[in-house]
């Protein structure tokens, strides 16, 4: 555009004459380069792992990529998937909660305790156990706000705590079954989504996305702001559309889509539009980004904590309900071993940082699906939880240095 | 002389008072910020904040701004006495301020950072409207910015300046305080923040500007409040002062490291006009 145009013609945003105007499919990929290059990686570093995984799992054994292995892997990812959004959120504040492992198993005990033993009706154990994660983020906050406990102290104490409540609960039996025929059970292990109901939840999606995307572009050309072209929206748009399709396609070559992943990744948008679209998720960047300029703007910073305290405890307990619900029991060992591990890794590894006020919702979706292709991987290939363990260590190293090396990337380039 | 500004009546204007303050104290551990500090703001009236670094002006504003509580003293705003407990209350109650350090989010873009604390729709952010907004205040302040969509690590230090005096603005206040506002700014932005000050000034508002910059001090300000170590060291009407005795002031004593150097470079002059 020639800065001879007139004013009027060009969108209030684009009138400053330093900015390079681009447009186009070739603008667009200029810009998208250039804000790798800039240390704004985004979700690429993980798409690329999980190319690089998902090729050499596949070369290993063909199984891998079969549409029933991968309906598995998506079954595996929920509970912990769901635990690692909660962790996404503290994680975005700046702070982290080691617990979440054993405040998913506390809370696994508590509803096969009131279901089983106590004769409960189900949705009031539900009920029970998600209140107990809510309680534990709530005192976790009192703590944090009130004491000023750095959060890894206090949640490493709850670690051992509601594990030693875990234990306490579920007496000496030790492990509790849950019937076979209770709803919780056949969520987690046989609901799957009916092939046709799935491409209609595709098209739902994609209609959504578009509409959403219209009505904001038609808003910004009303008020005289750039908008995205109407063209560059459809292909957008078909592009998801495409890809939805193959996927729920593929899987329902095999059981199909789970109810308990439809679920995640509903949990997954609903957290996307509060932290992207929300009073609230402003602040929790606000304050994960510099807590005394939030604190001065009239953030409520404590209001924040103890929002996301309760968020990540919460959803821990949501996790333990569904992981519960996949094992059909309650055991001692539910939550323990590298549930916690996990649950963090996946948020670093779907790109949301340590040191605060980076990342999205999406991380933890895209993040447990690496860590669960691994899993199922090495499953495959009948090597057992040592090279497990050691292969995620590895990834969650590469995932760290790659946010310490990108972080110091846009300080250099001006993106902090 | 820290009674003066008792005896200095507004001719030709209301003394409707924004703020009064009355004996303000504030320690840090061993060393007192702010001994007994008294200060007055008017209903349309500027208030310079001069002092030497370590004078306690950044202390005092903070306290102004509910980042300090004071450990003693009283606030009075708009004739009622308030008592600043946090930053949330002081901007509800109407008084913004403009930190020395800006207190701006690094990882968040021009326009979330204006309206951080006071967002269109809480439930769904008003995207367009806010960037709207954001345009208007910032061309009215001639801001060089050249995209809103761009985070704030990306500005200048007079740029996040210009954009942490339109957040200011954003709330309708009934004072501001400006810590140090033209420090890091262009010559352009430096009159454009001044023109503001006298606009805001006809609107009836408070402002107290914190300023090292005589000449700043001298276009805009009625009054100048001096500090010294944390203690009010006089007030002065700035049409009938010289900069000297305000320099006096500040450094307490009219011999002091800025006297001697003006004299020695009218000595230096001297001799150069004897030896030709």
């Amino acid at each position: 555009m020639s800065p001879e145009l007139n004013d009027a013609s060009v969108a209030t945003d684009l009138q400053d004459e330093r900015l390079r105007q681009r447009q186009g499919i070739r603008g667009f990929i200029e810009v998208a380069l250039e804000r790798i290059r800039g240390g704004d990686l985004g979700v690429l570093p993980v798409v690329l792992g999980l190319v690089i995984i998902w090729t050499i799992f596949q070369s290993l054994n063909s199984y891998f990529l079969s549409s029933a292995n991968l309906v598995n892997l998506l079954m595996e990812c929920s509970a912990v998937g769901v635990i690692s959004l909660g962790i996404v959120c503290l994680l975005l504040v700046g702070e982290i909660d080691l617990s979440v492992g054993s405040v998913s198993g506390f809370s696994a005990a508590v509803i096969a305790v009131a279901f089983v033993k106590h004769d409960w009706p189900l949705p009031l154990a539900i009920i029970c156990a998600i209140a107990t994660g809510v309680l534990i983020g709530y005192i976790y906050s009192l703590i944090f706000n009130r004491f000023g406990v750095p959060s890894f102290v206090i949640t490493l104490a709850g670690l051992l705590g509601f594990q030693g409540l875990q234990l306490f609960t579920l007496g000496h039996s030790g492990t509790i079954n849950l019937p076979f025929d209770s709803i919780l059970v056949k969520f987690g292990q046989l609901w799957f989504v009916p092939p046709a109901l799935s491409y209609g939840l595709v098209a739902l999606a994609v209609l959504g996305f578009l509409a959403a995307r219209m009505s904001r572009a038609r808003a910004r050309k009303a008020a005289g702001l750039s908008a995205t072209s109407r063209q560059s929206l459809l292909i957008q748009a078909a592009g998801l559309a495409l890809l939805l399709l193959f996927a729920s396609w593929y899987l329902n070559q095999g059981r199909g889509v789970g109810w308990m992943f439809v679920l995640f990744v509903a949990l997954v948008l609903i957290l996307n539009y509060a932290l992207t679209r929300t009073k609230w998720g402003l602040s929790v960047y606000a304050v994960g980004g510099n807590e005394e300029a939030a604190r001065r703007a009239g953030v409520n910073v404590s209001k924040v904590y103890v929002s996301v305290f309760i968020l990540c405890s919460t959803l821990a307990a949501v996790g333990g309900l569904l992981a519960a619900g996949r094992l059909a029991a309650a055991a001692q060992s539910s939550g323990a071993g590298d549930v916690n591990l996990n649950a963090i890794a996946a948020a670093v590894i779907g790109g949301t940082s340590l040191f605060g006020g980076r990342g999205s919702a999406f991380a933890a979706l895209l993040g447990i699906i690496v860590i669960q292709s691994i899993s199922s991987g090495l499953t495959l290939l009948n090597l057992d939880s040592s090279y497990r363990f050691m292969v995620t260590c590895v990834v969650l190293l590469l995932a760290v240095m790659l946010d310490s090396i990108s972080r110091r990337s846009r300080t250099a380039h001006g993106r902090a | 002389m820290t009674t003066a500004h008792a005896k200095l009546p507004a001719p030709g204007r209301t003394s409707e008072n924004v703020l009064a303050l009355r004996g303000i104290s504030k320690n840090f551990g061993a060393v007192a910020a702010l001994t007994d500090v008294e200060l007055r703001v008017d209903v349309g009236e500027v208030v310079a904040i001069v002092g030497d670094n370590g004078a306690g002006k950044s202390t005092l504003a903070k306290v102004l701004s509910g980042v300090y509580l004071p450990d003693t003293g009283s606030i009075e705003f708009a004739g009622a006495p308030v008592t600043l407990a946090n930053p949330q209350f002081a901007l509800n109650l109407g008084i913004a301020t403009v930190f020395q350090d800006l207190a701006l989010c690094d990882n968040l873009d021009v326009v979330k950072n204006l309206f951080l604390g006071n967002e269109l729709g809480p439930f769904r952010l008003d995207e367009v409207a806010m960037e709207v907004k954001s345009w208007e205040l910032l061309r009215q302040l001639s801001a060089k910015i050249p995209s809103v969509r761009i985070p704030i690590a990306s500005l200048s230090g007079g740029q996040r300046q210009t954009v942490a005096i339109a957040r200011s603005l954003l709330r309708d206040p009934k004072l501001i305080i400006l810590d140090e506002p033209t420090a890091a700014l262009g010559v352009a932005q430096t009159a454009e923040v001044l023109n503001l000050v006298e606009r805001l000034r006809e609107n009836g508002l408070g402002v107290i500007m914190i300023s090292h910059n005589m000449e700043d001090v001298r276009a805009v300000a009625d009054r100048v409040v001096v500090l010294r170590l944390g203690k009010n060291n006089g007030t002065f009407r700035v049409s009938d002062v010289s900069n000297e005795d305000i320099i006096a002031a500040i450094t307490g004593a009219s011999d002091n490291a800025v006297t001697r150097r003006a004299a020695k470079a009218s000595d230096a002059m001297k001799q150069n006009e004897d030896e030709q």
